[in-house]
């Protein structure tokens, strides 16, 4: 709004001179596009991972899980560390959208719908693994408390198994709804720019037929803010819900009362890196570096230092607690991770994680993309290691030394793991061109208070809006003269282009002739001609059919007579007769 | 509705504001704006009622907490009440903290879910609903603002002509 204050120190969210036009035919333009060479090669690789991927878990599903690396003691590995890893990962979508929105965040804009789409992307890969860790997966709707024929056998509502399952199948599904209300409108205006048919079918289908009537905005802004206060506390719960697989075991190394918080800063931390990834390369490829700008980037950075910060003083807790507890057991197991068979994933766990965020200190770094683009790497691999620490490490010697034991995966570990990255880059590849990477409706609701256009106007103490000549002003303004005066202001360029094009008259050297001798020139119309800049015969004997359009585009006065009268032609026999 | 609406086309949301206080204290009716983005104050300046979507949600809430209380005490204490464990199944409340992540998520599943729902059927928002926006323009810059007709046509267009309206179209509804 024009009476809104804005502190002058905020830097602008939206660089460029954009204004509400500019933002739609910028989002939409990704979709409106083809797919590049890139896109193509990039999404070839993500495919192929997928059905490598597809075929290790046929694989495994009819073989048996024997083909995993695991054994007798460790048996949760890979599975659970990427099920977790995949998680996390989905967590930092539901904190810009929602945690950010409850603050009033308006940098999320233009990140909250890419944010959204990787927490859905990643939260399938990561509801994979429930499913294909399991034995017998074809009886995995047993999870489920349906009434059934076995005298109703019900589920057990103790374990954190099964609260994994309606923390995660809530999470997917709210999110889903959530991201997909959100899009209607940006739909809708996809839908009312599509030009193809099959476009425009799809696109209406999509956006349920939205109107942007002033109720419904009333409505869904309502609809957001509470999903918002849904979503928050759930991702709090959906992760704490993760961690009490570890939490409420009597494992040393996993019976930790610390775990659910430490889960849930790592699970931002590294929520946040992946989305840092994403958005580096996506503001590149999209051209959206106008919305994206360097001071979104910074503001993750900040975000994963904080967490990273918060994580790293749940390590030093940990430690701190294991020698406190006077637990020989607790204390091995810390021991073990240090210096034990494993101390190189813990090694590379704590560089990654503590380390790594903390050069987020120094601005010249925090405001680096390409170190952000690393360290936002650096930032998954440590978090893949956080987990596959406290699950192997915790596991393959615990309390009876007789069933110590080893891990090593084998290539159908790796290979789901990979297939779960290949799935998630399929889809997001698929995303990226055919959805509206950025929530334009949004975007467009802040461009006032943080758009560079309107920040530069407010400097200058103009106002952000003109109102515009009523149509009344016009009608009346019906004089041939007027009209031009303002076709004049109003279309300076064409006027310029249109000199260019027929020579510029100067009144040192040139001197005006009467125009008025070309038939079909009045003394009204030679003052509009005179207005434009064109006082002379050889400027009007110049004049081609293109010209004359032009002409009469911008004085909008007698279109087409120029030609009928042939200005041109008459103009060039008395500049003759002149000389 | 009127069977014929005077629409007034805006290209800014401020000027959409002041055209729209200045025609409510003309005392027309305004039936409908149309908006490629929410326009803060806009609802108090039309006059439109609070939405009540997040009372529903509240209840719905309470609806998902009561299902998975009934669901988890007949389920874990009334008809199999046996030992897993250890844990006790001897009333609701002995084993209420491990209950309590399932009542949490499916509070938070009705809520949401239901709420979501309520929202799309009172917008009439569903796949294979057509579009009602009178223009595509007003899903990417502009704002149209619909008044009914009722005999009065030529004082409206003038009073709307002069709250900065960028075009005026009446049309048979």
């Amino acid at each position: 709004m024009a009476s809104h204050y804005e502190a002058p120190i905020r830097k602008p969210l939206v660089l460029g001179d954009k204004g509400y036009h500019e933002v739609s035919v910028d989002i939409a333009a990704p979709v409106e596009g083809r797919a590049n060479k890139q896109w193509w090669i990039v999404f070839s690789i993500a495919l192929v991972a997928f059905l490598w991927g597809v075929g290790c878990i046929i694989y495994t599903i009819s073989t048996g899980i024997g083909t995993w690396g695991l054994n007798r003691t460790v048996n949760w590995a890979w599975d659970i560390t990427n099920f977790v890893w995949w998680v996390g990962i989905g967590h930092a979508g539901t904190l810009i959208s929602a945690v950010l929105l409850l603050f009033r965040q308006k940098w999320r804009m233009a990140i909250n719908r890419s944010a959204e789409a990787m927490t859905i992307f990643s939260v399938i890969q990561a509801g994979l693994f429930p499913i294909i860790h399991m034995g017998r997966p074809w009886l995995a709707y047993w999870v489920v408390p349906i009434p059934n024929a076995y005298g109703s056998l019900w589920v057990n509502f103790n374990s954190p198994l099964l609260w994994d399952v309606f923390a995660i199948s809530t999470y997917l599904s709210v999110s889903l709804v959530f991201w997909w209300t959100g899009l209607l409108p940006d739909f809708a205006m996809i839908r009312d720019r599509a030009v193809k048919p099959f476009q425009k079918k799809i696109y209406s289908l999509v956006s349920f037929g939205w109107s942007g009537r002033a109720k419904d905005w009333q409505r869904f802004e309502e609809v957001s803010l509470v999903l918002a206060g849904l979503a928050t506390p759930l991702v709090l719960s959906v992760h704490t819900i993760v961690s009490f697989d570890f939490a409420t075991s009597v494992i040393p190394g996993w019976h930790t009362t610390i775990f659910p918080p430490y889960f849930v800063a790592g699970a931002i931390f590294s929520g946040f890196a992946m989305v840092q990834t994403l958005l580096i390369i996506m503001r590149k490829v999209c051209n959206l570096e106008a919305y994206i700008t360097v001071q979104h980037i910074e503001l993750m950075n900040i975000v994963i230092m904080i967490t990273g910060s918060i994580v790293g003083c749940a390590y030093i807790t940990e430690l701190v607690i294991a020698w406190y507890s006077g637990v020989e057991y607790e204390q091995y197991a810390f021991l073990n991770r240090a210096t034990g068979p494993y101390w190189w994933s813990y090694l590379l766990m704590m560089t990654c994680n503590v380390v790594s965020p903390q050069v987020m200190w120094f601005k010249k770094i925090r405001t680096s993309i390409l170190i952000s683009f690393i360290i936002s790497i650096v930032v998954n691999i440590g978090m893949w290691f956080e987990r596959f620490v406290i699950i192997v490490t915790s596991l393959h010697r615990d309390y009876l030394p007789s069933s110590w034991t080893m891990f090593s995966p084998s290539f159908v570990d790796i290979g789901i793991f990979i297939g779960t990255i290949g799935f998630f880059f399929v889809l997001f590849l698929l995303y990226s061109r055919t959805f509206p990477v950025i929530a334009q409706a949004e975007v467009k609701s802040i461009l006032k208070s943080s758009g560079e256009r309107y920040k530069k106007l407010r400097e200058a103490g103009k106002p952000l809006y003109e109102m515009p000549k009523t149509l009344a002003e016009i009608s009346a303004a019906g004089s041939v003269e007027e009209n031009s005066e303002r076709a004049a202001a109003s279309r300076e360029n064409q006027v310029n282009t249109l000199l260019d094009r027929l020579g510029t008259f100067d009144p040192i050297t040139d001197k005006a002739d009467d125009l008025k001798r070309i038939k079909g020139i009045g003394p009204q119309m030679e003052r509009a001609l005179n207005q434009l800049g064109i006082y002379t015969f050889a400027q009007v004997s110049r004049m081609t059919e293109e010209e004359y359009n032009m002409l009469d585009e911008i004085t909008g006065s007698f279109p087409g007579r120029a030609q009928r009268d042939d200005w041109a032609g008459q103009a060039q026999v008395l500049n003759a007769k002149k000389q | 509705m009127a069977s014929k609406v005077v629409q007034a086309y805006y290209n800014d949301d401020d000027v959409l504001m002041h055209a729209v206080k200045k025609v409510k204290a003309a005392h027309h009716h305004i039936e409908e704006v149309y908006c490629p983005f929410p326009v803060h104050g806009l609802d108090k300046a039309m006059g439109l009622e609070p939405t009540r979507i997040a009372i529903t949600s509240f209840l719905y809430g309470c609806l998902g907490l009561t299902v998975a209380i009934v669901m988890m005490n007949f389920i874990m204490i009334q008809d199999w009440p046996q030992d897993i464990g250890g844990k006790p199944s001897f009333s609701y409340i002995e084993n209420m903290p491990a209950f309590v992540p399932v009542m949490f998520e499916m509070t938070v599943f009705f809520a949401a879910h239901l709420m979501v729902i309520t929202f799309y059927l009172r917008s009439k928002l569903w796949p294979f609903k057509k579009a009602e926006n009178p223009d595509p323009r007003s899903t990417d810059d502009h704002f149209i603002m619909e008044i009914g007709v009722h005999g009065n046509e030529a004082e409206l267009t003038s009073l709307l002509q002069e709250t900065g309206a960028v075009e005026i179209n009446t049309v048979e509804k």
